[in-house]
């Protein structure tokens, strides 16, 4: 158990710097608790993968990352043989008899681990994160479920592999294609959404230290009208940062249309976006 | 109820909006409530939500499901019903300051004292609508900026804002008074059928043919999240369908990690076909909401393709593909410009397939070749005219395949002016009244 409380998690985590919704910090608590993977969903920027990194630092933990994309396979997210050293062991040993050669480069020396491997073996803490799951095949998703409900891999040549000590695992999506319905099941879904204006307020004042009280409020309204609108890519929390780490290099202390209108592509990133948000914000009636 | 009775109850009302909820999941969900407690009503709903719910969709259902078996109090309010200026003043304020306990607190209230209806027992109930016609919280706008402006909250540049952000207050207000009002329903007739009835549906399961404007504002929004997914399933699709010659560099280069010996053989990749697409849509009144998302999907897909053209049709038939790309900007104006600049009727305005069909058969036949895919989108009722049967072969005979998509349950093609039962005898025809019914049909039938 890393957590005695779900204010325990919001009160670590923040002193991390990572400041978690009541959503976010119950979830983490009933993840640690339940001993269940934790799927988190959401809009890309909103602190998906930070989240695991503020796991991993709260509890001391080593964090394991496996980053998915298409293509990623078993030799690349669970483990490999190490061919040309096998290959060497063999031409080494030329005197030898076929099985003493056998049992020796089926052993742990010759075995790569790869991130899911990693994560299941020794005895210290230790974070899996699975970073944007749903870039991988389907066939990787049939490779975690074994991983994930029993924390086990089975190398053939080496028997099952158990974890001695349960690592907490944060799978993150974009949810650019639908995960299997079997993996999840297995896990605790998260949904991480864009912030109440209280919080991002917050977030903003830890992140940019000596942004004016009042303008970071002034900051969190306007990205909050922008999201109300209709756009194509509504900014995220990384994008609010970035606006006022922006407005504190310029040296602004307040809010005029000549400067929303100026660092606007800060926010938004399509031509179309800002058009129609410069529209609706009467930034045109100077 | 007991805390088990009522979760299992809250499960069968979730699997009856069609989540799909194991034994498996109740079961966590049952030690989240041992390890959360109850005393916090705030951590439990979210405790629930991350053993229960798979997906986003799912959440607008969850919420209203959780609140009446899990609802803030039983019974009436305390004290005196309120009276209703003084209601007023005191939700005025509350919004003025987004003091959310407090709007909270003031619904109770106010369905309390102006949504009750009907005095004897089998006729009487608890009204949203009622309450809110009488209590009308829009009306509040004005009072509430001049208060924080008076206060000194909101100048310069934000000032521009502050209307909307009330606007959402109220909006948020409204939604306060609609549980409320479902929370005393339930109180009176049995949590169960309020839960399983009172509950609107995700937008993916809402039929084309009865949704109303809101709803479509909804599913257009959804249009570019799902055409992400369909391109996703196309490709791996496309990825899955290649068979071809080795390919000798990428085999090699494989082999090295297995000291210079091909152990797996990899194919050289096939060049992508990229087929053509042509959309026929009936765009009358009947049927519009469900063209309209369609061809915005379809629209969104189509780098997916070497050429989508669209045609729309009520009783003749206009090429629509130039004011679709333009389109993307503004989806909510897109129906009426294309009713506004094509020319779609003749002599009436009612739909008339044989002759949209003939006059395509006629002008457009060029442009179905041999690579083409065609989609048909309507509900084949030709208002009791000829529904040209020889135009439709015609077409199928061209095309590499047709499908006619329909918005109408499968009972109810043929009945009165329907002629889908003639169609269908030519060309495949699927049912097709929900987005997610679409979404499933689009993703296999989409030709790779």
């Amino acid at each position: 158990m890393l957590f005695t409380s779900v204010d325990d998690v919001s009160a670590r985590l923040a002193a991390t710097g990572y400041l978690a919704s009541p959503a976010v910090a119950t979830t983490v608590f009933l993840a640690d608790r339940l001993g269940k993977p934790l799927l988190v969903e959401g809009p890309a920027g909103v602190g998906k993968t930070e989240l695991a990194k503020a796991v991993a630092e709260v509890a001391g933990a080593r964090l394991v990352r496996l980053q998915c994309y298409e293509g990623v396979d078993e030799a690349r997210a669970l483990y490999e043989w190490n061919h040309a050293k096998q290959l060497l062991r063999i031409s080494a040993g030329r005197d030898e008899s076929w099985d003493e050669a056998r049992t020796d480069i089926f052993s742990e020396e010759f075995l790569l681990p790869r991130p899911l491997l990693t994560a299941i073996r020794g005895d210290d803490p230790k974070v899996l994160l699975i970073d944007e799951t749903d870039k991988a095949d389907v066939e990787v998703e049939g490779l975690l479920l074994e991983v994930l409900s029993d924390f086990q891999v089975t190398v053939p040549e080496l028997g099952t592999i158990t974890a001695s000590r349960r690592p907490f695992v944060v799978l993150t999506s974009n949810a650019s294609r639908e995960l299997s319905e079997a993996l999840r099941r297995r896990c605790l879904f998260l949904h991480i959404g864009f912030p109440d204006e209280q919080l991002e307020r917050r977030i903003v004042r830890l992140k940019v230290p000596g942004l004016d009280a009042a303008l970071a409020e002034s900051v969190v309204r306007v990205v909050g009208a922008l999201r109300a609108m209709d756009l194509r890519k509504v900014p995220s929390v990384a994008e609010t940062i970035d606006w006022a780490r922006t407005l504190l290099a310029l040296g602004a202390d307040t809010l005029d249309e000549s400067v929303v209108r100026d660092t606007l592509g800060v926010l938004l990133k399509h031509q179309d976006d800002v058009l129609k948000a410069e529209a609706k914000l009467d930034l045109d009636a100077l | 109820m007991s805390v088990p009775e009522r979760l299992t109850s809250l499960v069968g009302a979730l699997r009856s909006h069609g989540i799909r909820i194991g034994t498996g999941e109740t079961v966590d969900a049952a030690q989240a409530v041992q390890a959360l407690g109850l005393a916090d009503r705030e951590l439990l709903r979210e405790g629930l939500a991350a053993t229960l719910l798979h997906g986003t969709s799912q959440r607008p259902v969850f919420d209203p499901v959780f609140d009446l078996y899990f609802p803030r109090g039983v019974g009436a309010p305390d004290g005196e019903p309120a009276d209703r200026d003084d209601l007023r003043d005191r939700l005025a304020a509350a919004l003025a300051a987004n003091d959310e306990a407090m709007m909270a607190r003031l619904a109770v209230e106010a369905v309390d004292g102006f949504g009750g209806y009907g005095s004897s027992p089998a006729s009487d109930g608890w009204s949203s609508h009622q309450t809110l016609d009488r209590l009308r919280p829009q009306t509040l706008l004005a009072r509430i900026r001049d208060t924080i402006r008076a206060q000194g909250g909101s100048s310069g540049f934000t000032d521009r804002l502050l209307e909307d952000e009330i606007r959402r207050r109220i909006e948020a207000f409204r939604a306060l008074v609609a549980a409320e009002a479902r929370r005393r329903v339930a109180e009176r007739r049995g949590t169960d059928e309020i839960a399983r009835r009172a509950v609107a549906p995700t937008p993916d399961r809402v039929d084309f043919l009865f949704a109303g404007k809101a709803q479509l504002a909804e599913l257009r929004r959804t249009v570019q999240p799902l055409a992400r997914k369909l391109a996703t399933r196309l490709a791996a699709r496309r990825r899955r369908a290649t068979r071809g010659s080795i390919d000798l560099r990428r085999t090699v280069r494989g082999s090295l990690s297995t000291g210079g010996v091909p152990m797996r053989p990899v194919l050289r990749r096939r060049r992508p076909a990229r087929p053509e697409l042509v959309l026929l849509c009936d765009v009358s009144g009947s049927v519009s909401g469900f063209s309209d998302f369609t061809m915005l999907l379809v629209q969104a897909l189509h780098d997916q393709f070497s050429k989508v053209r669209v045609f729309a049709f009520v009783n003749r038939i206009d090429e629509v593909t130039g004011l679709l790309v333009h389109g993307t900007a503004d989806p909510e104006g897109l129906g009426a410009r294309i009713r506004a600049e094509a020319t779609l009727t003749g002599w009436h305005g009612s739909s008339d397939y044989g002759v949209a069909l003939g006059e395509f058969a006629e002008r457009y036949g060029e442009a179905i070749g041999p690579r083409s895919t065609v989609f048909v989108l309507g509900d084949a009722r030709t208002n009791m005219s000829d529904p040209n049967l020889a135009a439709v072969r015609q077409i199928t005979e061209r095309a590499r395949r047709v499908y006619w998509l329909n918005p109408e349950g499968r009972s109810q093609w043929g009945t009165g002016d329907s002629a889908a039962p003639a169609y269908a005898e030519l060309v495949e025809m699927h049912e097709c009244r929900t987005a997610r019914q679409l979404s499933a049909l689009v993703g296999r039938l989409l030709p790779i």
